[in-house]
């Protein structure tokens, strides 16, 4: 930063003192000027990595496509277990086939629910009447999580909110399941 | 604001005197653009060190985007380039500045060469700056591999031919490079390593003996 001009060291040529309020120095502004180029440089090599990698934050999320599961006449008072398969594209993994499991039972209204077998305690798989001590219920092996036929957790046990379920029309007497709908 | 952060720390810290020795230091009027125009030719040193800063930086952000393996590595390069924005201004950045790294590393042994600064006391530092440019050309040549294309594929191939002609020790080098007998999986995962650890290692510890002794033994007179 000392490099001066081989000049005649007067207050003139240097300038360093501004003369009114509104006068800014030599010094400050070669400061700005450079401190300018030198942001808007570093700017430009930071930016688009920036912007790259905050893509996935920024993308809309895609809708998820109802996918035909059942019959509508294989579905009874009692919880049974389907699966269906997705398509997925995971960034550059494309057509990934993925399974997916619902328990599907009419309720007492007649409407149908379909429960995510996903435990909300952490995240294990329930089954439905698997345990001789808790008949008519899911239960979650992992940590002893017990929720009702209708999938509400049963208070007590480690899980703190219902099982989510899946979003479902029925059309020509089959069951579509679409997005899961958490219940918490 | 920026200022009172500085003097905070300063007080605390005292970091003047650091910031001094790397920036404050003596810059000969022969080797100044604004005396001599002619002295631009003094620049490519710190530009090759730019464009590695560049190399460096973008590097970063594309192993964020990059599976080194047979299967998905030109897939997740084409992600990249294609499907995420500004992802092919990430991908150009280290595209582009590999080659302006190699230019610039070139025009600077050049001017070290022609202004005959490698001479007595400076040696060590012209060694050290050879091997820095095989370092470089190793990231070259590592790096080139890895978008797994057909470039990519038959550039290492003809490279690993290359190092197979090396008497006696060539058969062993290539098969040390390609890490078994056929340019594929073990050499997609040895070449990624190289070229984001090993190398880039090798690189830093370099450049800091390179600037050290610069600045020990000063810039060289004029012609």
């Amino acid at each position: 930063m000392n490099e001066k001009p081989k000049q005649p060291q007067t207050s003139e040529t240097f300038g360093e003192t501004a003369k009114t309020k509104d006068e800014i120095s030599r010094r400050q502004f070669l400061t700005y000027t450079l401190m300018g180029t030198g942001g808007f440089m570093a700017s430009m090599l930071i930016i688009p990595p920036l912007r790259a990698t905050l893509d996935s934050v920024l993308q809309k999320k895609q809708e998820e496509p109802m996918v035909a599961v059942a019959d509508v006449s294989e579905i009874t008072d009692e919880p049974k277990r389907f699966t269906f398969t997705l398509t997925i594209d995971d960034a550059w993994v494309k057509n990934q086939k993925t399974t997916f499991t619902a328990w599907v039972f009419k309720s007492e209204n007649g409407d149908i629910m379909a429960l995510s077998p996903i435990c909300t305690h952490l995240g294990c798989t329930v089954d439905w009447n698997s345990n001789p001590k808790y008949p008519e219920e899911f239960f979650c092996p992992c940590h002893g999580g017990r929720y009702s036929k209708d999938g509400v957790n049963i208070p007590g046990t480690p899980p703190s909110s219902p099982l989510a379920v899946y979003a479902y029309e029925v059309k020509d007497g089959k069951l579509y399941l679409g997005k899961l709908i958490s219940r918490s | 604001m920026i200022q009172k952060v500085y003097d905070w720390l300063d007080e605390r810290l005292d970091l003047s005197p650091i910031w001094r020795d790397i920036a404050d230091h003596e810059v000969p009027e022969h080797v100044n653009p604004a005396h001599h125009f002619s002295a631009f030719v003094y620049c490519f040193g710190g530009l090759t060190f730019f464009t590695v800063v560049i190399q460096i930086l973008s590097g970063m952000f594309l192993a964020m985007f990059y599976a080194p393996d047979i299967v998905n590595a030109f897939n997740s390069v084409k992600y990249l380039q294609t499907e995420v924005s500004f992802g092919y201004i990430v991908r150009g950045m280290h595209h582009w500045g590999a080659s302006v790294v190699i230019v610039m590393l070139f025009l600077h042994t050049l001017r070290v060469f022609f202004t005959g600064a490698y001479k007595a006391p400076r040696e060590m530092n012209w060694v050290v700056g050879v091997l820095l440019f095989a370092v470089i050309l190793g990231l070259g040549f590592t790096g080139y591999l890895l978008p797994w294309d057909n470039k990519a594929y038959f550039a290492t191939k003809v490279g690993l031919q290359i190092a197979e002609v090396v008497p006696v020790l060539g058969p062993y080098v290539k098969h040390f490079l390609a890490g078994g007998d056929i340019v594929g999986a073990e050499t997609i995962t040895r070449f990624f390593a190289i070229h984001v650890f090993f190398l880039p290692a090798i690189l830093l510890l370099l450049l800091g003996v390179h600037f050290i002794l610069i600045r020990r033994q000063g810039i060289a007179g004029p012609l």
